[in-house]
């Protein structure tokens, strides 16, 4: 069974996932280059980061439990860790924009 | 049969390849060395986001390894260069 037999329950719901997905992720780094301080563009891509990873690895969680037919979900290891590991780089960052001298 | 998931696919993998275009030049211009570690840290989440993809379209779980190894690089590298940014030095003493 390939991806192009999947059963229809689980494409629709991944195709939806998949588009919302590459809009967000899209829109999120067309705000990194066109907002115009540090201050507005950091939180641009945090909406691609977090949303449209989840979109992603949601869909192929749900598309490789439709393909091996039970449930699989290590997908929800990237998940977890790129919940954990984004707000820290975000804050680091911030920390080192503000406490740098300005230029 | 339902042929509506490779679409969504390649339409993704186009979204995300104009994502990666747009923090490409983001980091090749960027004022600061601050805009150009973030420019970095979205480049490496899209390509991971890339790979996921791909690995949706060929049904294989060998892309999932790389996607995590991927982010967990990805963060080490973006820490430690936030990290040189505040402070001057990655490990201190």
């Amino acid at each position: 069974m390939s991806i192009a037999n999947l059963p229809l329950w689980a494409a629709l719901p991944a195709a939806l996932l998949l588009v919302c997905s590459g809009l967000l992720t899209l829109l999120g780094s067309l705000g990194l280059l066109r907002l115009k301080s540090f201050d507005a563009r950091i939180h641009a891509p945090t909406m691609g980061n977090t949303l449209g990873a989840g979109c992603v690895l949601l869909a192929s969680m749900l598309t490789s439990s439709a393909l091996a037919e039970r449930l699989v979900i290590h997908e929800l290891l990237i998940t977890v860790f790129i919940l954990i590991s984004s707000p820290v780089t975000t804050m680091l960052l911030m920390r080192a924009a503000i406490f740098r001298p300005r230029d | 049969m339902n042929a509506i998931l490779p679409w969504t696919i390649h339409f993704a993998l186009a979204c995300f390849a104009l994502a990666m275009i747009c923090a490409l030049i983001r980091l090749l211009r960027g004022p600061a060395a601050q805009d150009r570690i973030l420019a970095l840290d979205t480049l490496y989440i899209n390509g991971m986001l890339s790979i996921l993809m791909l690995g949706i379209s060929s049904g294989s779980t060998l892309y999932f390894d790389i996607a995590l190894l991927i982010a967990l690089f990805g963060f080490v590298g973006s820490t430690a260069m936030a990290k040189f940014l505040l402070r001057g030095e990655v490990i201190e003493p």
